[in-house]
């Protein structure tokens, strides 16, 4: 009998059985399994697990996926879409480090939510739920939540510069907007719960609108606009470049139901600060993925997505131009 | 500058790739698609790459004396760091877009971005400052 036999009775009531157990992703820092949970009756339940690869290995900058489904499950009493956690392994498990989470249908795939006439409709209300989502994830309760970090925007350009400069290749560019981030640096803010990487890819869209906020693995504690600028970054516009918000909706309709969902009145000027942070950002992990495409991972869309660097230094530079 | 990797690099990974081919189908046709885009950027790293580093090297003599590509990047980059230079000072905006422009031409000719500011620049072409 499998470790995850043994598990089923703990997932479901009932005398529960585990069927069509399939791998969905090798990622660098998770594994993705989908199964079903078959009950007595013949129902069928499929559910997901995400899990440290191998079992074991966590990667530094990740929160840890105890604290991951610690923060998902406050999230979902405060109504962040969020798939239901069924299960957080434990020791005695014999399953490694990871949990058991319920399957949210639909479409994650960015540039699809930006262009599929099958999502057209929802479209049209997607920015303004993004916002509600974020002003609801802004307000979880921190002492509820696991221990997480935090920096104020001048040690986020410190952290940041320190990955770009360890990438040993100078890009003018790049430079310019460091002096731009550092000497126009916003004020430090009461840090709140950010989701870290709330942009295409991490969101479950369905044709009734956003299901899901998924991958919380880089959640910290920041300023609110650090998740308005990371959605906006244009490489994740595929083609919609007049929507700034994932290439499906208005800055202005994010705002609004950020504003509605009682997440404050936000600051527009000081955005323009955390548009310019998000496209660096994005730009110092492409050029950080020479280093990855020498070592771990050779393979050839590794080393095309290190050649996207330049699309941020475009990005960088109209930016700065009106900046 | 070009990026990296090189040219030479990205076409050893297609070869690697070709031998060894992903065996699930659906994932091959992405690698297949992935491998082709790759081999398109490596050939207009070749044919544009060392003509573009020859007029960035040019610029970068003007603005700032002699030196190699490398070593020009690196004191353009400090200078920009610490903002003795800026956007605004002469030659800085032109030379930044030029190289900028170039690369993208190697990197994503169909970049959104680029395609935009190409549109504009034939609408309005900058000035000479």
């Amino acid at each position: 009998m499998s470790a995850l036999e043994r598990l089923a009775p703990r997932l479901a009531p009932g005398d529960v059985t585990v069927a069509n157990l399939k791998r969905l992703s090798a990622g660098a820092s998770q594994e993705l399994w989908r199964f079903e949970l078959v009950s007595e009756a013949g129902e069928v339940t499929p559910v997901i697990i995400r899990r440290a690869p191998g079992g074991a290995r966590q990667s530094a900058i990740t929160v840890g996926l105890e604290a991951e489904a610690a923060i998902m499950r406050v999230a979902a009493d405060s109504d962040v879409p969020v798939p239901r956690i069924r299960h957080v392994f434990e020791p005695a498990d014999g399953l490694g480090r990871g949990f058991v989470m319920d399957v949210v249908e639909g479409e994650t795939l960015g540039h699809r939510i930006a262009t599929s006439p099958a999502l057209a409709e929802a479209r049209t209300r997607l920015a303004h739920e993004c916002g509600a989502a974020l002003a609801r994830i802004h307000a979880l309760p921190l002492d509820r939540l696991p221990p997480l970090k935090a920096a104020t925007p001048a040690e986020l350009v410190a952290v940041w510069e320190a990955s770009y400069r360890a990438s040993g290749r100078v890009r003018p560019v790049f430079e310019l907007a460091f002096h731009w981030l550092e000497t126009n640096l916003p004020p430090p803010r009461a840090p709140v719960l950010l989701h870290g990487d709330f942009r295409n890819g991490n969101l479950m869209v369905g044709p009734d609108g956003l299901r899901a906020v998924l991958d919380w693995e880089l959640a910290h504690l920041g300023d609110p606009a650090e998740e308005f600028g990371w959605i906006c970054v244009p490489s994740w516009r595929f083609g919609q470049l007049d929507m700034p918000v994932g290439g499906f909706g208005s800055r202005e309709d994010m705002i609004a139901g950020y504003e509605a969902a009682g997440g404050g009145v936000v600051d527009r000027a000081a955005l323009q600060w955390w548009d310019i942070f998000g496209v660096i950002r994005w730009g110092i992990m492409c050029a950080g993925m020479p280093a990855a495409f020498r070592g771990a991972d050779p393979s050839v869309e590794r080393a095309v997505i290190a050649r996207r660097a330049s699309e941020t230094e475009i990005d960088l530079l109209r930016l700065l131009e009106t900046a | 500058m070009r990026d990296e990797p090189t040219a030479d690099e990205i076409l050893a990974a297609v070869a690697a790739y070709l031998r060894a081919p992903a065996s699930d189908p659906e994932r091959a046709a992405f690698e297949d698609r992935v491998a082709a885009g790759a081999v398109e950027l490596a050939r207009r790293d070749l044919s544009l790459g060392l003509a573009a580093e020859a007029a960035e090297l040019d610029r970068l003599h003007a603005l700032l004396g002699p030196g190699s590509l490398d070593a020009l990047n690196t004191e353009l980059g400090a200078r920009l760091r610490s903002g003795a230079l800026e956007l605004a000072s002469p030659g800085v905006r032109e030379h930044l877009w030029a190289t900028t422009l170039d690369k993208l031409a190697i990197d994503q000719p169909r970049y959104p971005t680029y395609r935009a500011v190409l549109t504009e620049r034939e609408a309005s072409p900058p000035e000479e400052s």
